[in-house]
């Protein structure tokens, strides 16, 4: 009895969190306009949805700007970490707490503020969206790759300069390889990150930049179209994906050992 | 002196405002086995690290061969180390593992695979070349690591507590390939540890380090025969450290017992502590000897039994024999005079015997 119980629990729970995606990508494959009828299979919505330049063009923004923010936060993410590795425990607490600051900040707040920043010292645009993305892609980069580091053991480095590396070759062949993991799972969180994010980007794009979000956003306001649906949908799979190769790097990993 | 190897010179060094190493001098002679031996936090892989040149001393010189290596980084330096913790590459096998410093120096391939080959049959570890580190027992990856600062071919080698993440009989044997390998490979060895009985066992040299400063420096005879004060006669083995008067040139007495022996030098009446090792107290069961008492205790140890010894002057003595003596044996005791080791009271702190046990 109270296994049933148990497992209706748990598919409350799942239909809860994922009926509604469902029904999403259902309608996405539905010839009728109607939200509740059943007008047949079809992949036309689709096919305008690839055929539709405004579509493409915030697609190709999107893809931009989560592989453009994601490699800078992640290089100056990893410069950070490193730093924070070598810092004395204090330092560590401090700079941790700052950098955990932006993770609990509303981001409507981070928007705002960096909106109002931007608009003082730059035009918005596609510069100002990138420079937003860094910024809120850094801590999660600084997350991931810091637990990676503090396993590294420091007698590993000291090895191989012991063994005659300088110190640049000694961090690229021996500390690099292990933290490597990290570093690409800090780079698929932040792609996904940037991908999903609606209201930084809404508040630092300015006109004519669109991202899928904010133009999706934009074309809801005019009324719901059924290509939307279909958009929704290959965003949730890819963003999935993205998901899966973030989980799936570190258990490879060990597996491996 | 031309063999001379290495030269430590007033070296000095503070972590957190506490000192570590203080004012600290040491030459080390080519083809010697000098092992640094005292408790944590005596200084010793600091000084270990400094020869490294993984730490920066505050003062002083290191010199090698001579010459001022100070400031040199430890990858110019032609000296290599085996961590303690083997430290071995997790992402390389154990042939890359000990390639890498053949090929930091751009060695030719076929001059690495000979090497490598070399070193694992050094090792006795002929068919692991292509196995991964993780893979290894704990005593297998020791001999991995030290495979790997051997291929370098340096004039010294650094050992930071090799042995100490290995059990009793794996490290047994380690010890006897350690000692094997400096005699076929006639480099210098310095080895740090905190075990005294390994000290003992490998080294031609020991050097007794408490709170940054030598306590001794001498053969492992020396230092368990003669130990300088109260730190290294009970960092060194067990022994019976007793409050004593020096009367005379040869003469000590213990709580008014006079016993003989064979130190001069001390001034007449001059408080001392008397050293006597287990193994040299003499027990008779006819009662003869210098004072009399009664067996408290007797533990089987395998070679010995360990004796505790109420004696009519008031101490009880440790006592390691090969015979039995029954609980509450009357017994004599005595040590004979070569046995009996006297030191000054200590003057100062670090050459006081840790209370810890």
């Amino acid at each position: 009895m109270i296994k049933h119980l148990r497992r209706l629990y748990i598919g409350l729970i799942l239909i809860f969190l994922y009926a509604p995606i469902a029904v999403l990508i259902v309608l996405s494959f539905n010839a009728s306009k109607s939200r509740v009828v059943w007008g047949g299979f079809t992949l036309d919505w689709y096919k305008s949805l690839f055929t539709n330049e405004i579509i493409i063009s915030a697609f190709g923004t999107t893809v931009l700007l989560a592989l453009l923010s994601a490699f800078i936060a992640t290089v100056i993410g990893l410069l950070g970490a490193l730093g924070i590795n070598h810092m004395r425990r204090r330092q560590t607490q401090i700079m941790m707490f700052f950098t955990n600051i932006p993770l609990v900040n509303a981001d409507i707040v981070t928007g705002i503020a960096l909106m109002l920043w931007f608009i003082r010292f730059l035009p918005l645009g596609f510069i100002s969206v990138l420079l937003a993305h860094i910024t809120f892609n850094i801590p999660y980069v600084i997350l991931c790759i810091l637990p990676k580091l503090k396993q590294v053991d420091t007698s590993q480095y000291e090895a191989a300069r012991d063994l005659g590396a300088n110190a640049k070759t000694a961090f690229f062949k021996i500390v690099f390889p292990s933290i490597l993991p990290g570093i690409l799972s800090g780079f698929f969180m932040a792609v996904t990150l940037s991908m999903d994010d609606f209201v930084i980007t809404y508040f630092t794009k300015g006109a004519g930049v669109n991202t899928l979000s904010t133009m999706i956003y934009g074309e809801i306001r005019k009324g719901i179209k059924p290509e939307m649906y279909a958009l929704s949908t290959v965003m949730f799979f890819v963003i999935l994906l993205l998901l899966l190769a973030v989980n799936f790097l570190p258990s490879r990993k060990k597996t491996a050992k | 002196m031309e063999n001379s190897i290495l030269k430590l010179e007033s070296i000095s060094k503070s972590f957190d405002g506490k000192e570590i190493l203080k004012d600290f001098n040491l030459e080390i002679y080519r083809n010697e086995f000098v092992t640094l031996l005292g408790p944590s936090g005596c200084g010793k892989s600091t000084t270990l690290r400094i020869i490294g040149g993984f730490e920066y001393p505050d003062n002083g010189h290191v010199y090698y061969n001579g010459t001022d290596i100070t400031d040199l980084s430890p990858n110019k330096r032609n000296i290599n180390t085996v961590f303690q913790k083997y430290s071995l590459f997790p992402h390389m096998s154990v042939a890359e593992n000990i390639a890498f410093g053949l090929r930091m120096k751009k060695k030719p391939q076929s001059y690495i695979d000979d090497k490598i080959r070399y070193a694992l049959d050094l090792v006795n570890m002929k068919n692991y070349a292509n196995r991964m580190p993780q893979s290894l027992s704990g005593g297998q990856q020791q001999r991995i690591a030290i495979a790997r600062a051997i291929v370098n071919e340096p004039e010294i080698l650094l050992l930071d507590e090799p042995l100490g993440a290995l059990d009793l009989k794996l490290r047994k044997d380690m010890q006897r390939e350690l000692i094997r390998l400096k005699d076929e490979l006639g480099i210098t060895f310095i080895y740090v540890s905190h075990d005294q009985e390994e000290a003992l066992t490998m080294s031609d040299r020991i050097i007794v380090m408490n709170h940054g400063i030598i306590q001794q420096i001498g053969t492992p005879e020396d230092i368990y025969n003669e130990p300088q004060n109260a730190f290294v006669a009970d960092f060194i083995g067990e022994s019976n450290m007793i409050d004593g008067v020096m009367v005379e040139d040869r003469l000590v007495t213990i709580n008014g017992t006079a016993f003989k022996c064979e130190d001069t030098g001390f001034g007449p009446n001059e408080p001392v502590d008397v050293v006597i090792r287990p193994e040299d107290v003499e027990l008779s069961e006819n009662g003869d000897g210098v004072t009399k008492g009664v067996v408290k205790s007797i533990i089987f140890k395998g070679v010995h039994y360990e004796i505790d010894v109420e004696s009519d002057i008031g101490i009880n003595f440790l006592v390691h024999t090969t015979k039995h003596f029954a609980k509450g044996t009357q017994v004599g005791i005595n040590v004979i005079p070569y046995n009996i080791q006297i030191m000054h009271k200590p003057a100062s702190i670090d050459e006081e015997k840790i209370d810890a046990d």
